[in-house]
């Protein structure tokens, strides 16, 4: 019994900054800015899903608007839910975050790339296709 | 461990004493100890790793979905088939259970039961209420002949939205896996860290949904 209260007090006090247990103040903090961020993230989501049906600006910027928007919202998730800081024990996560989007740009863009040039390839101009008649 | 390891001397197989770990007590210990990051840290950071593999899993599935969305067969486009409405209430369940997943995780760290306990129960709710939401929708389009062997769209579009809602569902049951833990261990700090590793990848779900409903809801409603 008398061992397993010291292991407890040894356990205790053994603990790396960052893993003891937050004060009021830091309980606070945490509780606002989730609150932030959540109200970020809901007002992105009502315009995005305002922009998507409104007919008061011009059509064809309406993905490039969603697209915006989108970036932001998941800009405003990493930070106020993930925690992505510019902190120093976040510059590998940092740095990580960097080569997933390095990678995820180069999948989509380069899949969308690729099987455009590939469609506009296959249509052959009418004048071709005349003389390929037998 | 290492503190029995040093006074036994250098063996000649192992000049350098690889793996003995003998240098953090011989005076580089300011230096080691500001090496090593603390646990929670490296936890983190490995599984933030994995999440970082799973969106680029997604992204093949994005790219698959944004080269294949015109190719509907002749079938119904997303203008005819997605309902925004149903599509803006999964998101708002996404977002709340992400906020209250955030509480939760605040808990965990206070040792505090209610927020903990009370986080997460709001989060398996609002999940769940996702999921039913998602599911309604699958089987709507099913019934009115539009499931994902109509056309090369709807397959891709299946695929995106279906693999989405299975990270949810394997989440949820990750979620409830937690709350025994920390009911049957306590709040131990290696049960912690794997609370931590739960909220990252609930809040990565959150974050894959906002590129979903983007994408492909929003814009293929208006295409």
């Amino acid at each position: 019994m008398i061992q397993a209260d010291q292991a407890e007090r040894l356990h205790e006090t053994d603990i790396s900054p960052g893993d003891d247990r937050p004060d009021r103040s830091e309980i606070a903090h945490g509780l606002i800015g989730y609150a932030v961020g959540l109200a970020l993230a809901v007002l992105l989501s009502i315009v995005s899903f305002f922009v998507a049906r409104t007919s008061l600006v011009w059509q064809p910027s309406i993905p490039i608007a969603l697209f915006v928007l989108a970036v932001a919202q998941i800009g405003v998730h990493l930070v106020f839910f993930v925690h992505i800081t510019t902190g120093p024990d976040n510059t590998n996560n940092v740095m990580a975050l960097a080569f997933g989007v390095l990678i995820v740009f180069l999948v989509i863009a380069g899949s969308l790339w690729i099987m455009s040039e590939l469609n506009a390839n296959m249509a052959l101009p009418m004048n071709e296709l005349m003389r390929m008649q037998p | 461990m290492s503190g029995a390891q040093a006074g036994t001397g250098i063996s000649p197989a192992d000049p350098y004493r690889i793996g003995h770990y003998a240098g953090f007590r011989q005076g580089t210990a300011v230096h080691a100890a500001r090496e090593l990051a603390s646990k929670r840290v490296i936890v983190g950071y490995g599984f933030w790793i994995f999440l970082l593999s799973d969106i680029v899993m997604f992204s093949t599935f994005f790219a698959s979905f944004g080269v294949l969305s015109g190719q509907t067969a002749g079938g119904p486009s997303g203008k005819d088939l997605f309902n925004l409405t149903n599509v803006a209430i999964e998101t708002a369940c996404l977002l709340f259970s992400s906020f209250t997943c955030g509480i939760a995780s605040i808990g965990a760290r206070t040792h505090d039961n209610l927020m903990y306990y009370g986080g997460m129960a709001v989060t398996f709710v609002f999940g769940a209420s996702f999921l039913y939401f998602e599911m309604h929708e699958f089987v709507g389009l099913i019934l009115q002949g539009a499931g994902p062997e109509r056309s090369a769209f709807l397959s891709a579009f299946f695929t995106v939205v279906g693999c989405h809602g299975l990270h949810v569902t394997l989440g949820l049951m990750w979620l409830l896996t937690m709350v025994a833990q920390v009911f049957s261990k306590g709040y131990r700090p290696d049960i912690l860290r794997r609370v931590l590793c739960f909220s990252l990848f609930w809040h990565t779900l959150d974050i894959i949904w906002v590129a979903l409903f983007t994408i492909v809801y929003l814009m293929g409603a208006g295409q």
